[in-house]
Order: structure tokens, then C-alpha cells, then sequence
């Protein structure tokens, strides 16, 4: 993304305001572009109305896919590839492959979905963030809004984000 | 929608703090140049750690010869470290995936400094199976890949393989949890350094470029859940595998079905006891006491408690089933670990295991800073006797009596123990200078429920209550 956007900036300093800031500016219509938190706030991903992640199905297909791997791996080298007799014992043994394949199913689950998460949410060694303000790691909240296209709603959101208690209103080119 | 907790409850973070003030405590350790006292302890344990490597290459140099092991006693202090290291590192993905999927919120002040122990344990264990291996130079032979010898592959039946399997997944999930745990308060510390600066650049790119959405915290969440989720039932899998190593064997006071509950309680036994013992440490030299509270403290004691009790079932169960067996040699398999040569082993166990942890009943010991680092080092001590116990006492009184004999380590042997020891402290130093080492976010995110500002409102509103219920019965009941 090169594109550089103008966006509104509210920053907020306690984690409850902010929830009911976004909650009013649902009822009054106002777009939020982003919100941003030094911790996991509960209910914001909701209250934003953000559609819930997937990554817990893609964990079950990858899990999925370990089970497979891991049984089929040992079926086929120790049963059809090269069956060999370890004190009589059959070389169809599935119960001795169960720690194997459980091992297998959550190594490709936790693997894959790592890769998942940080694909999805497009973070890399290296990638260079945009920070609106450090203090958003630290201690305080914040909620944009995309002004590029009108700047009419310039002054409307300025207003409503100092009557939910915004502690400081600020412009920002991302 | 915050979840409800008794205000009676004990604060989990002490000294009423605000977001910005734990942010300082916690990155402080991080920042500045480095003390005298971090150079001198990072310089020894680097010193031993290299001795460790020393005797490492000693041993590949001049073959298996220069350890105490012979046809009798072919596992001795090898396998002993190997399982003591692996138990120690069953805390940290106990605490931070079983207590989370518990809902147990004093995880968060210790959770990412166990984590970190917990890698490094792991670390530690695999230089012993690899070692272990005879040619550590061709450990691949370990994994099944197409070869060229038939392709002749591994036996899928064997414990060993199948703790190959588990170690490793161990290693990487345990790491990949760290790690993205890490990565918001890797932003952190780079929010905090001058833009553009080295400082900056470096904690930049162990960040990933995060920036706290809460799309990203979304599903950082949902990460979280899954990954504790997963790592619950393998955590009790990994020593639950190391224990088949032993009990899949036909040697007496091996082959038996309570080794797998048994060595997962020791795991966690031992666990928990280096965790109290590095954090002991740390909360005084880090000034982190608001963090670590005696609370955790003596959360922690209680899990010492109850695991050293599950051991110690363990322990007398095993006498009755040997005596209850009816089998000669199992029966004297025991008798000679309790009255045999090596009747010190067994009664140091015993003592350390077994009888310690029952002081923690008492709740004024529990709380007892100075009485918690002693007991937590006489239990790392109980658990690595525990394991010298399990192997080299089953295996020293064979099953021909000419075949018996006696095991005594060499300089060799104790030189990558200590140096193992060595290895774990430098890398646990490195981690303590230069990471969080308390979870920052985590941290914040449970101060508006388990702070000590909260609680002390959340007993005004209780006691607004009382007082509001009080009126209301006045008036009902028109007393006055």
C-alpha cells in the first residue's frame, strides 16, 4: 500500500471509553476505519462489528492434515514399503502409531496456523509499520476515520470524538 | 462485560498501577547499559557453559569410554539429565496453556519468564539425546526419509522414536506460543525507542511490524486460545512418552503402568520448582515484586503440594505393587533401591519429594519467600534423585548376577551436567536483559479486573451495596 490516506485520529485513554465511543458511533453511523489497542480489549472485534476469524477451522485442517500425514507415513513404510518383523509383532500396528499421529496432528495444527495468523494479518520480520502514535502500545487508544474523501465529516467526527472523551484529536496522513 | 471476580480476592498486581507505570517497570529492565552484575553472572554461566561444550567435545573425541557406563549400567547420568531437563520444562507450557484454558489470571505475571525456561530446558534435554545418540553426527537417521538403505525406515513402533516425535513437536510449539506472545510487546520496547535508531530497528523486526489492530488482536486472541488448547493435552503427552521409554521395557521397577501419571506429576513437580527458583530471583533483582506477588508465590507452592503429593502416591504405590506382585525380582528390585547400595538415592528422594512439599500445608511457610527458594532447589535436587534412582537402580543388579556391578560418573559426565546448567542460565540472562520478561499486554489486560485499584472499588461497590440493600430493607420493613 503506497497509497497515503488522510485519517482523523482519537486517542483515548481508558479501554471502556473507547468501547463506547465505537459504540456510538455505530448508532450515529460514523465509519470507523481502525481501532488500535495496546492490549486485547474484550467485545471491541465485536462491537466493531467485525466478521469473527477463521483461523480456528483452518487449525482443524491443518490438524486434519497431520493426522493423515502421520498415519499414512507409517502405513506405508512400515506396512507396504519395506515391512519388517520386530519380534513377530504385526507391521499393521496402529495403536503404536497413535502417539506419533496425535504428535503430528498438533505439530501441523500449531505450525499452520502460526503461519496462518501472521499471514493473514500481514506482519513479517522486517515489515515497516506504520505507527499512527507509540503511545499505542503503551498506554493509551485509539480510533481513526477515514477523512481523504470529504472533509466535511472533518469537523462532525472532531466533535463526536470530543463529546465520547477523547482525550486528543488529531489529523494524520497514513 | 468484563468478567466478575470477589473483590475479596487478593490483588494479582500490587502498588496500584497504571497502564503507562507497568509499561515502565517492565520495559525499564530492558533499556540502559549493561550492569556489572548482569557481565559478571552472564560471564560465569557462559564460562561453565563453555566447560559443558569442553566435555561435549571431549566425549565425541575420545569415544563413550571417558563416561562411567558400562554393559550393566548402559543409561546413567545421560538419560537422568535428559529426563530432569525435559521435567523442568513442563511448567511453562503448563502455566501458560492449562491455566489459561482454566482461566487462572496469576499465570499472567509468571507465564512468559516459565515459557522462556521452558524452551530452554528443552534446549538442554536434546543435548543429551543427542549425545545419546552415539554419532550425533548422523542424528538424522532419526527422522523417516526416503534413503538409499532400502529405504530402510524407522520403527514407528519404538519409544524412542515416538519421543523424538514429541520432543520436537514440544520444542517448536512451545516456541512458536513464546514467540507470538513476544511480538506486542516486542512493539512495545521499539514504541519506546527513538524512530529510526539501531534500538528501534532491532525490536522493530522481532516485532513483525505490529501495530495492535483489533482485527489483529482478533485473532491474536483466537491464536491464543487454540494454541493452549493444543498444547494442554501435549504438554501431558511429551513426559507421558518420555515415561514409555522406561515402562515399555521388561526391566524390574520399569515395567509399570503408573510411570506415565507419575512422571507427568514429577514433570510438573520439578517444573514449578525451577520456575520459583529463577523468579524468586528475578521478581528482587528486577524490582518486579508488584508483578509477582507473594499470591503467585504461594499459588505456585500449593501446585508443589499437590504434584510432590501425587509423586509421593506414586512412590508408595509402586512398593505395594512390587509386594503385591508376588515377583521375586520385582520385589527386590525395590528392596534394593530403598536398602541396596545406593539406599541414599532412594532416601534422598523420598525425603525431598515426598515429605518436603508437606510443609506447604502450612500457609505461613507457603508465603515464606526465603523457605520457597530453599524448598524449590531440595525439590530440583529430589527430582533429579528421583530419575538416577529410576535408572541406574533398575539397571546396576542385573538379571545374572555376574553381570552386576556399580556406577560412578566421570569428570566427563559431570562436566556437560554443570555445563547444561551453564547453557540455561546464559540463555535465561540473555532473555532477562533484553525481553520482556513479564507479559506487558497480558498484564494490562487483566489490571482493570485483578489490579489493586480495582479491587479496592470493586469493595466500595460491594459495600455501596450493602449499604443500598440496607436502606431498602429500612424501608421495606420500616424498621428505625
Amino acid at each position: 500500500m503506497s497509497t497515503t490516506n488522510k485519517f482523523l485520529v482519537g486517542m483515548f485513554d481508558d479501554d471502556q471509553t473507547l468501547l463506547k465511543a465505537v459504540e456510538s458511533a455505530k448508532n450515529s453511523g460514523i465509519e470507523i476505519a481502525e481501532a488500535f489497542t495496546p492490549f486485547p480489549v474484550h467485545g471491541l472485534e465485536h462491537k466493531m462489528g467485525l466478521r469473527p476469524t477463521k483461523l480456528h477451522t483452518a487449525g482443524f485442517v491443518f490438524g486434519a492434515t497431520g493426522l493423515v500425514t502421520a498415519f499414512s507415513l507409517m502405513a506405508f513404510a512400515n506396512a507396504v514399503n519395506y515391512p519388517t518383523n520386530y519380534g513377530g509383532k504385526p507391521t499393521f500396528a496402529l495403536p503404536a502409531w497413535i502417539p506419533i499421529m496425535f504428535e503430528l496432528t498438533v505439530l501441523f495444527s500449531a505450525v499452520g496456523m502460526v503461519i496462518s495468523f501472521y499471514y493473514l494479518c500481514n506482519l513479517y520480520p522486517g515489515k515497516q509499520p506504520k505507527i499512527i502514535d507509540p503511545r499505542l502500545t503503551d498506554n493509551m487508544f485509539a480510533l481513526t476515520f477515514d477523512i481523504s474523501g470529504d472533509n466535511e465529516q472533518t469537523s462532525k467526527i472532531t466533535e463526536f470524538l470530543n463529546n465520547e472523551g477523547a482525550v486528543e484529536v488529531f489529523e494524520k496522513d497514513i | 462485560m468484563s468478567h466478575f471476580e470477589s473483590p475479596l480476592r487478593e490483588p494479582l498486581i500490587t502498588g496500584s498501577k497504571t497502564y503507562k507505570q507497568i509499561t515502565d517497570d517492565i520495559v525499564r529492565g530492558t533499556e540502559g547499559t549493561l550492569g556489572l552484575t548482569w557481565l559478571l553472572s552472564t560471564g560465569v554461566a557462559g564460562l561453565v557453559a563453555l566447560f559443558g561444550l569442553f566435555c561435549l567435545t571431549w566425549t565425541v573425541l575420545y569415544g563413550i569410554g571417558t563416561w562411567g557406563v558400562n554393559t550393566t549400567v548402559g543409561w546413567a547420568w545421560d538419560i537422568t539429565n535428559f529426563v530432569w531437563w525435559v521435567g523442568i520444562g513442563h511448567a511453562g507450557t503448563l502455566i501458560s496453556a492449562i491455566l489459561l484454558l482454566f482461566r487462572q489470571k496469576w499465570r499472567t505475571g509468571v507465564n512468559r519468564a516459565a515459557e522462556a525456561m521452558t524452551i530452554f530446558a528443552v534446549v538442554c534435554a536434546g543435548i543429551f539425546v543427542l549425545l545419546h545418540t552415539g554419532r550425533p553426527w548422523d542424528v538424522f537417521f532419526i527422522f523417516p526419509y526416503p534413503n538409499t538403505r532400502g529405504p530402510l525406515w524407522t520403527n514407528f513402533n519404538s519409544p524412542l522414536l515416538w519421543d523424538v516425535f514429541a520432543i520436537s513437536t514440544y520444542l517448536t510449539v512451545s516456541l512458536l506460543f513464546w514467540y507470538t506472545g513476544l511480538v506486542p510487546d516486542f512493539a512495545t520496547i521499539r514504541d519506546r525507542a527513538k524512530a529510526g535508531s539501531i534500538r528501534w530497528k532491532i525490536y522493530n523486526i522481532l516485532s513483525f511490524g505490529w501495530v495492535g489492530t483489533a482485527k489483529h488482536w482478533e485473532r491474536f486472541e483466537s491464536l491464543a486460545l487454540i494454541l493452549a488448547g493444543l498444547a494442554t493435552p501435549l504438554v501431558l503427552s511429551v513426559h507421558t512418552i518420555v515415561s514409555f521409554d522406561f515402562a515399555t521395557s521388561v526391566i524390574p521397577g520399569w515395567h509399570t503402568t503408573i510411570l506415565p501419571p507419575y512422571f507427568v506429576a514429577g514433570a510438573i513437580f520439578s517444573g514449578f520448582a525451577m520456575v520459583l527458583t529463577l523468579m524468586i530471583v528475578a521478581r528482587k533483582v528486577m524490582n518486579l515484586q508488584d508483578y509477582i506477588t507473594i499470591a503467585h508465590i504461594e499459588s505456585m507452592n500449593k501446585i508443589l503440594l499437590l504434584t510432590g503429593t501425587m509423586v509421593g502416591t506414586a512412590y508408595l504405590t509402586e512398593l505395594f505393587v512390587a509386594w503385591y506382585s508376588g515377583s521375586m525380582i520385582e520385589q527386590y528390585a525395590f528392596a534394593n533401591r530403598a536398602f541396596g547400595p545406593y539406599w541414599w538415592a532412594y532416601w534422598i528422594m523420598m525425603s525431598c519429594n515426598l515429605i518436603f512439599p508437606q510443609f506447604f500445608w502450612v500457609k505461613k511457610l507457603r508465603r515464606n519467600i526465603a523457605f520457597t527458594f530453599f524448598a524449590s532447589i531440595i525439590v530440583n535436587i529430589g527430582m533429579w534423585f528421583e530419575r538416577f534412582v529410576i535408572i541406574v537402580l533398575s539397571l546396576h543388579r542385573d538379571y545374572l548376577p555376574s553381570s552386576w556391578t556399580d556406577y560412578q560418573p566421570t569428570w566427563v559426565e559431570i562436566g556437560i551436567y554443570v555445563g547444561t546448567g551453564g547453557i540455561f542460565m546464559t540463555l535465561f540472562l540473555l532473555f532477562s536483559r533484553f525481553f520482556p520478561v513479564v507479559a506487558i499486554a497480558e498484564v494490562k489486560a487483566i489490571l482493570s479486573v485483578s489490579g489493586n485499584q480495582a479491587r479496592r472499588e470493586q469493595m466500595d461497590e460491594v459495600k455501596d451495596e450493602e449499604a443500598y440493600k440496607d436502606a431498602d430493607a429500612r424501608l421495606i420493613y420500616k424498621i428505625d
